[in-house]
């Protein structure tokens, strides 16, 4: 077996924090040892947490570890934070509400920044969480600011997504309604103590109750909880239903192997199919030369960037000209 | 990754250091106040940085800045660069120096020459 996925898979931290590293810098051997430590993964129940900055998503789960760890269970931790789009650095400071746990040895905790890559946070995110779970982490927590569809995506690959909002962010809610409130198992109101709580309460209930039907047939009814994350209020009731949804997906054949189910392979299979194919494709034409000349004549106004996009798809591959 | 080490908690400094860190294209770990050595190594080789800022503004750095090198010796985790920051009095900065921090950026040092050592002195990997 290769080294490194045999330390990964003993709980080594320094390999562990390295290959999550050569991930995200896409390093070449990387693959290898992902695929060492697929068969690896697969047992630990991964909580997806979203929603708009400062609404306390790092403080709550610095809360959640807390009330894991004294349960017993050891816990990953991946906080992706947001990449500057003019510099490309990031601050990544969710560690700053975590940090009682890092001499924790049953606690890793990661931050990951964005980056700009094409759907890559997604491909990136998945393959740490497997990390995680191959080191034998039993619950990992990915917390993410939820805007863009990679963000989308990252909290779809885990078993309960929660959302989390705070009172007085109507208009908020508005806007992600159609995109990721949908995809919520569990919805948390934080900062409850605040002025507002009746309302957001009554705005989350009443897009919740619009899919009675659904729920009547035995689909799982997303629970609306209130909690205080800096007080450790309701934290321990946010645990119990991400317990219930647990036993929801384990009863109703949804799956705690979910990963493995034909769709969501199909699905992330897709995924990284399309995210290698950019990488291969975009390679060779930068190695040509073919797209630096390309972009010089766009530039040079000698041509626009649809027939220099078609001239070189068409140059390298038998594909038709795009509509 | 930029920690603040002990009970001084004055962070303006090591968060203006951050975000021109961000600036200049780095990804910046930022630890919050009141770590110990042992805290600030553990989250260093979680986050696997390159580079270990330090800021202290209270006069504990000949204890803290030391002992976070003799840790991350320890840890086998030496391949980190270690730099400190605040109000370190001159005749220190040559004690640290030879404790193996590798450089001392005391109140006035401007920010591009904060960054620029970065690309000069941390090799990024091949």
């Amino acid at each position: 077996m290769n080294p490194t996925a045999q330390k990964v898979i003993s709980g080594d931290i320094r390999a562990v924090a390295r290959l999550i590293r050569d991930i995200d810098d896409g390093m070449p051997g990387v693959r290898e040892v992902l695929k060492e430590i697929y068969p690896h993964t697969g047992r630990a129940y991964v909580i997806g947490i979203t929603g708009a900055p400062g609404v306390g998503k790092s403080t709550l789960v610095d809360q959640m570890v807390g009330h894991l760890r004294s349960k017993g269970e050891t816990v990953g931790v991946l906080a992706v934070d947001p990449t500057s789009p003019f510099s490309g650095g990031a601050i990544l400071g969710d560690r700053v509400r975590m940090q009682r746990h890092s001499l924790d040895d049953g606690v890793f905790i990661r931050s990951l920044a964005t980056r700009g890559h094409f759907g890559g946070l997604t491909q990136s995110t998945r393959s740490a969480i497997d990390v995680l779970d191959a080191m034998g982490k039993d619950v990992i927590i990915v917390e993410t600011v939820g805007v863009g569809q990679d963000e989308v995506d990252v909290v779809k690959s885990a078993h309960s997504t929660v959302i989390v909002v705070i009172p007085g962010m109507g208009d908020d809610i508005q806007a992600i309604k159609a995109g990721i409130l949908e995809t919520g198992d569990i919805f948390v109101i934080n900062k409850a103590d605040r002025e507002g709580t009746d309302k957001t309460l009554s705005d989350l209930r009443l897009m919740i109750d619009m899919d009675q039907k659904k729920y009547e047939s035995g689909r799982w009814k997303p629970p609306i909880i209130e909690t205080e994350a800096v007080f450790d209020k309701g934290v321990t009731d946010l645990l119990d239903e991400i317990g219930h949804h647990k036993n929801y997906l384990q009863k109703s054949g949804e799956g705690l192997h979910f990963r493995r189910k034909k769709e969501k392979v199909r699905e992330e299979l897709a995924d990284m199919v399309k995210q290698r194919l950019i990488e291969v494709v975009l390679e060779r034409l930068i190695d040509t030369g073919d797209f630096d000349e390309a972009v010089d004549s766009v530039v040079s106004g000698k041509t626009d960037p649809y027939t220099a996009c078609d001239h070189l798809v068409q140059s390298r591959f038998t594909i038709k000209p795009g509509k | 990754m930029v920690a603040k080490p002990g009970l001084d908690g004055h962070d303006r400094g090591a968060r203006i250091i951050a975000r021109a860190y961000r600036d200049a294209g780095f990804e910046v770990v930022y630890t919050g106040l009141h770590q110990t050595p042992e805290e600030i190594v553990e989250a260093a080789i979680q986050e696997d940085v390159d580079m270990l800022g330090l800021s202290s503004l209270a006069g504990a750095h000949m204890y803290l800045f030391p002992r976070v090198i003799e840790l991350l010796r320890e840890k086998g985790a030496d391949d980190i660069v270690v730099c400190g920051g605040g109000i370190i009095p001159d005749d220190d900065i040559s004690k640290l120096k030879q404790a193996g921090v590798r450089e001392v950026f005391t109140p006035g040092s401007p920010l591009d020459e904060i960054t620029e050592w970065v690309k000069e002195h941390v090799r990024p990997r091949d």
